[in-house]
């Protein structure tokens, strides 16, 4: 039982990364109908912006604040340039590009990728970087289950922001725009809306909270690579199609589910079985539910 | 007067093929305006041309004596036209209310932080926004249906809730792409009706394309007819059904026979 336990609060924590990672591409997808493939790239700028404004305010701020009140400056600092990055990509990467055809985003989310990826190694150099504690770890035992206060942070911060999300969606004008062009997109302009906004506020939000994924990333696991966007990136977009398009609920809770069953499998199987075992048991599901938990019938008309 | 919205010599090509050719209309305010014609006669398009989904090859069209060609939809809309669309253009799984309040988008002014802090400027107009939006519900008959999805309500109502949506941006003009169509024999009734209400008490104009002649008879103060993208006659209604050149256009030549 305290196993099991023990390996619920990994799952959940593992399943937050997920589900706050791949809330971006799901709403990129829904509002939009693309696929931003360089979406797990943009979390791994995310982190490395994440990293240098916690090494910064480390230096700055350190005795004079609690670690706290720094951890909070350093996420809303991060989402904010981090945004910013969200938009240059699609004003610079995708807007170009509307009314091409979708093979040409698609590749374009490839290439803007490879760009971050070996822009960070010419900036930055090949050795690895250790993303700074911004929370003095401290460990607990309930019951023989042994847990930190990092864990819970992680969990807890990816929850607020998915409900600060939910919120904007549902009850602003921007949220409400969003909500209708991934349904019908031809009235959305009608409406007074510009997709000029709409469509840069989307990618600011999902890169946003890639953002503020990698700092809880770099609490737990705190080496940095250029590289670490693919795989994690690759693995949020199943969360997010796994999801439903465009269901932002849908692509958190396919997140936890993803994280529950990697480790899961971890727990009964040797580790080397994860990925293999894991990502079998979506192909199952998928080829059950081939439109998500959340999907619905929709056009497949590109609109960027 | 001058007019509310004018187009002078619109023709637009869809790569070699002449879609629209020397077309020509001049609404004043508060006129109500009919665009018949049959099938492919390029009716939509016409409408696709001044509402900006397509920049037109040539002519000039203004709003208000503002230029209106090649601005975007949305710049187009802000400045007071409004639309309906022939197949609905609605937000499935969205609900009616919502709907409405999306249309004040333009209309709302408060900004990122006000939205997340709930600023008391936010909290009015968000709440001038619901009461408008109820009120508009009311006068489209559709109050009923305010928190259902779109997707459950009849075919009419849904058409209604499209015209309510189109009502609630404020426009000066409304573009209307076959308001009856699909509607059974009393919805058309009740339409007739709503479109006269909301043109007495929103003093809006009104530029319909439409097939059902008792339909445009009865709203229309004048008509155009398109065939192949060009307007073969214009005038009130009485003399366009009577016109042997429309006659011929919808049923064919006598000859023929």
């Amino acid at each position: 039982m305290e196993y099991f336990l023990q390996n619920l609060i990994n799952a959940l924590q593992w399943g937050s990364f997920y589900a706050v990672i791949s809330i971006g591409y799901s709403m990129v997808y829904g509002v939009l109908m693309l696929f931003n493939f360089a979406h797990g790239d943009i979390f791994m700028v995310g982190t490395y912006i994440g990293f240098g404004i916690a090494t910064l305010f480390l230096a700055l701020f350190m005795p004079i604040l609690p670690g706290w009140v720094i951890f909070i400056m350093v996420i809303i600092v991060t989402m904010f340039l981090a945004s910013f990055v969200g938009v240059m990509v699609e004003v610079i990467g995708y807007r170009p590009l509307r009314g091409a055809p979708r093979a040409s985003a698609a590749i374009t989310g490839l290439m803007i990728g490879i760009i971050f990826e070996t822009g960070n190694l010419i900036l930055l150099g090949a050795q690895r970087f250790s993303f700074p504690a911004l929370i003095e770890s401290v460990s607990y035992n309930v019951g023989g289950v042994y847990f930190t206060n990092v864990k819970v942070l992680i969990i807890v911060v990816s929850l607020v922001l998915m409900a600060a999300l939910h919120t904007f969606i549902q009850k602003t004008k921007w949220g409400m725009a969003m909500r209708a062009m991934s349904y019908d997109f031809k009235a959305v302009p009608l409406m007074g809306v510009s997709i000029n906004i709409i469509a840069p506020l989307t990618f600011a939000i999902g890169a946003g909270l890639a953002s503020v994924a990698g700092i809880l990333y770099g609490q737990a696991y705190p080496v940095l690579d250029p590289y670490m966007g693919i795989l994690v990136g690759w693995k949020a977009f199943v969360a997010a199609i796994l999801g439903g398009r465009g269901s932002i609920m849908g692509a958190a809770l396919a997140g936890y589910l993803l994280g529950f069953i990697e480790i899961f499998v971890a727990m009964v199987f040797p580790s080397t079985f994860r990925d293999l075992i894991a990502y079998s048991i979506i192909l199952i599901i998928l080829t059950f539910r081939p439109r998500g938990f959340f999907g619905m019938a929709h056009s497949t008309q590109l609109r960027l | 007067m001058t007019a509310l919205l004018e187009v002078k010599n619109m023709t637009h090509y869809f790569g070699g093929l002449r879609a629209v050719n020397d077309f020509n209309l001049a609404i004043n305010p508060g006129q109500i305006y009919g665009l018949i014609g049959p099938n492919g006669a390029g009716k939509t398009t016409v409408f696709n041309l001044i509402t900006g989904v397509y920049t037109p090859t040539e002519g000039s069209v203004t709003l208000e004596g503002n230029n209106i060609k090649g601005v975007e939809t949305h710049r187009i809309a802000s400045m007071g036209l409004g639309r309906t669309f022939q197949n609905l253009a609605l937000w499935r799984h969205m609900n009616v209310i919502d709907h409405i309040r999306m249309a004040h988008y333009s209309q709302l002014s408060y900004g990122l932080l006000g939205a997340f802090f709930g600023t008391p400027t936010m909290r009015k107009q968000e709440k001038e926004v619901y009461d408008n939006s109820y009120r508009l519900l009311e006068i489209f008959d559709v109050n009923q249906f305010a928190t259902q999805n779109i997707g459950n309500l009849p075919y009419g109502a849904q058409r209604r809730v499209e015209m309510a949506r189109a009502m609630a941006t404020k426009p000066k003009i409304l573009f209307l792409d076959e308001p009856t169509a699909g509607m059974t024999p009393d919805e058309l009734v009740r339409m007739i009706e709503i479109i006269k209400q909301v043109h007495r008490d929103f003093g809006v104009a009104i530029f319909m394309i439409e097939h059902r002649m008792k339909f445009v008879m009865e709203l229309c103060e004048s008509i155009q007819t398109l065939v192949f993208g060009e307007v073969i006659a214009e005038g009130p209604p009485e003399e366009i059904q009577n016109n042997p050149e429309v006659i011929e256009a919808y049923l064919g030549k006598e000859d023929l026979h």
